[in-house]
């Protein structure tokens, strides 16, 4: 009791002196790197920007404990968007009248496409720890931004690429299931088999969800003489599929998304499951650093972190570093860092390609063995 | 040619899928003129019903073709009596009332059946084992035909057969035929109407149940609402034949399932519907009856 009493003391007493460190910092060093932190942080979707604050929050307060980033104390500037483009563009104002240089996030992806053009005007980084619209980065209008999370489109070109990398094949159908998810993911797909050039579309479908039977569309796989099939979709259809497929003795690689990375797939298609490739979110669960995080946070606020706490911890880690690693807060030199400078990160090792899209993270493949699914490395 | 043949057999499995589950829409409306909309759940109690038992069964240690026809027996009776527990709530005391009536009452039943499965028993699909033994005669063909195709279809037929042979020339039958034409009349002449009708839903029901444990054996997963689907399938395949028509539903059966097929196979599984449902709306325009149907008669 008595031991307890004086942890108490003390923590409360280095809080103390910890927040007049930070107070003391504000006041009489003008020069901090103000650190921006936009997203959602009120109305429906608060719960997927408010714990990419936090985690700017577990990682500004260690870094600075440790001195800082180019011994100058880091000031976090958070500015809500509730989400909506047309407040976003006033959230990214404010940010840049206040003299803010580099921003995390924002959360949604509308809101940040629309709040990129004032970003980019006026020179401010941005890593956004959520938004996935694949266009944000692979348009090119925005130089300034890069984000920590996989862009929709991240499945299908994995997919594609082990399909025509690994697997080494030249035919592919692709079939989805008529849905948002399942023919945008399809649609991706035979996008990038038809870049690369090194393999042909032979089948691109859609099949009814539900139907009694897939007989006719599993002929007409074989007929098209493809040697996989990409399927974007969910478990249901995807066990019937290749359940039928292995009955009539096809060989055929069956490759889906990580709507069939799911233990159902596994228990209906039983043995028909065996070999089947899907991708998944890369398995985060045993890096030290991703575990550290999560235990912070439940420490902290009691509770387990939300939605993109992660990335918004690895976004915070990778702008701190960069900056750190450019030696100055130089924009040409920040974003040179970013993309050349590697971070160690909750999500693993990672820096950002020419696009800005981060490498190393994202999805993984994953393939049925056993009764299990098993990441590929 | 070989690519045609393949599509044909597909068309045909899925064609007798179809015509299974329609037989029992067509006869009960043939007697009663209502539209079964709980047929369909029938259909999936009894491949629930054919799935407990195959795995009690299977613990216990039995294996092959004695697993399928025990569960199926169980799953027959099972859903015959519920078909009969069906008709006695749900449509019995209806009977005088306006059509529209049974007509809400078979949807509200349907939704109620649905969502029971869905409470005793899991919102996830199940794996469901192939029952049908492996068939060696028709290995060298497996890349064509399975033993649960053969099945479906071989069933389907012998099933027509019997109930044609049944609904003609049997005392029971031929107090159905006399119910369809004009209940009263039957009524007068000494037939129980009231039992005929239960028996329509008990032979409807168990051919369901058939139905139910040889598609599920063929898909190879079930959920609560495989009913539905298939159910509104297999309704267009008795309208597209002529409702109330025993040849009816299994020739609109064919034709629905070829149909699919054919247009999957040469132009794309995206149209498979639409292909479908045109056909039924033209058929519908050219001959109003359905296929084999016959316009009714006006009593006056």
């Amino acid at each position: 009791m008595k031991r307890f009493y004086f942890r108490t003391v003390f923590a409360g007493f280095l809080s103390v002196v910890l927040m007049v460190f930070l107070v003391s910092g504000n006041v009489f060093a003008a020069d901090t790197i103000k650190l921006g932190v936009a997203g959602a942080h009120s109305g429906d979707l608060a719960s997927y920007g408010l714990p990419t604050v936090k985690a700017a929050e577990f990682v500004v307060k260690d870094i600075n404990a440790k001195g800082g980033v180019l011994g100058k104390q880091v000031e976090l500037v958070v500015e809500d968007d509730v989400c909506k483009p047309e407040v976003a563009t006033n959230t990214a104002t404010k940010l840049v009248s206040q003299d803010v240089k580099f921003v995390i996030g924002h959360i949604c992806s509308g809101a940040t496409k629309s709040a990129l053009g004032i970003y980019k005007d006026a020179k401010v980084t941005v890593i956004s720890p959520s938004a996935t619209n694949p266009e944000l980065t692979q348009g090119g209008a925005y130089p300034n931004f890069y984000r920590t999370i996989a862009s929709d489109d991240a499945q299908a070109l994995l997919e594609v690429e082990f399909a025509i990398n690994k697997l080494k094949v030249k035919k592919i159908a692709v079939l989805h299931d008529k849905g948002d998810y399942g023919k945008g993911l399809a649609e991706f797909a035979k996008k990038f088999v038809d870049e690369s050039k090194k393999a042909s579309v032979v089948l691109f479908e859609g099949v009814t969800p539900g139907a009694v039977d897939y007989s006719a569309v599993v002929q007409k796989i074989k007929q098209s003489g493809a040697e996989a099939v990409i399927f974007g979709g969910y478990h249901p259809e995807a066990s019937s599929i290749v359940a039928q497929m292995r009955k009539k003795k096809m060989k055929t690689f069956f490759i889906s998304d990580d709507g069939v990375k799911d233990a159902t797939f596994i228990k209906v298609a039983g043995k028909y499951a065996e070999g089947v490739y899907a991708t998944g979110p890369k398995d985060t669960s045993k890096n030290p650093m991703a575990v550290a995080a999560n235990e912070l946070h439940k420490k902290t606020h009691g509770a387990d972190a939300g939605a993109f706490y992660l990335n918004g911890y690895a976004a915070t880690q990778a702008i701190l570093n960069a900056i750190q690693k450019a030696g100055s807060t130089d924009y040409d030199a920040v974003n040179k860092a970013l993309k050349t400078q590697f971070v160690e990160t909750p999500l693993g090792k990672i820096k950002f390609d020419k696009r800005g899209d981060a490498i190393g993270v994202g999805f993984s493949i994953y393939q049925v063995q056993k009764g299990n699914y098993v990441e590929l490395k | 040619m070989d690519y045609f043949l393949e599509l044909l057999l597909g068309g045909l499995t899925r064609g007798s899928i179809y015509a299974l589950i329609a037989l029992g829409y067509t006869m009960v409306y043939g007697i009663i003129e209502l539209i079964n909309f709980a047929h369909g759940e029938i259909y999936m109690i009894g491949a629930f019903t054919a799935l407990i038992v195959a795995s009690v069964l299977t613990m216990a240690g039995m294996t092959g073709l004695s697993v399928l026809i025990l569960a199926s027996v169980v799953a027959v009776i099972y859903s015959a009596a519920y078909g009969f527990t069906v008709e006695k709530i749900a449509y019995k005391p209806l009977r005088q009332a306006p059509r529209l009536s049974p007509l809400i009452s078979a949807i509200g039943m349907s939704i109620f059946l649905q969502n029971y499965v869905l409470i005793a028993q899991t919102s996830d699909f199940l794996p469901f084992p192939s029952l049908i033994p492996e068939l060696p005669f028709l290995e060298p063909y497996s890349h064509i035909i399975g033993p649960a195709e053969f099945f479906i279809v071989v069933t389907t037929a012998v099933v027509t057969i019997i109930l044609t042979i049944f609904i003609k020339f049997t005392k029971v039958g031929k107090a159905m035929r006399a119910t369809a034409q004009d209940r009263n009349m039957a009524m007068l002449t000494g037939v129980n109407v009231n039992r005929v009708i239960s028996n329509t839903f008990i032979v409807g029901s168990a051919l369901a149940a058939i139905g139910g444990v040889l598609i599920a054996s063929h898909i190879g997963r079930i959920n609560f609402y495989i009913g539905f689907i298939a159910g509104i399938k297999a309704f267009t395949a008795a309208v597209l034949g002529g409702i109330g028509s025993i040849p009816g539903a299994v020739l609109g059966g064919l034709v629905l399932g070829w149909t699919e097929s054919f247009a999957t196979g040469y132009v794309s599984s995206d149209y498979e519907d639409v292909f479908a449902f045109l056909l039924l709306v033209l058929i519908l325009i050219l001959r109003p009856a359905g296929l084999l149907g016959r316009s009714p008669i006006q009593k006056v």
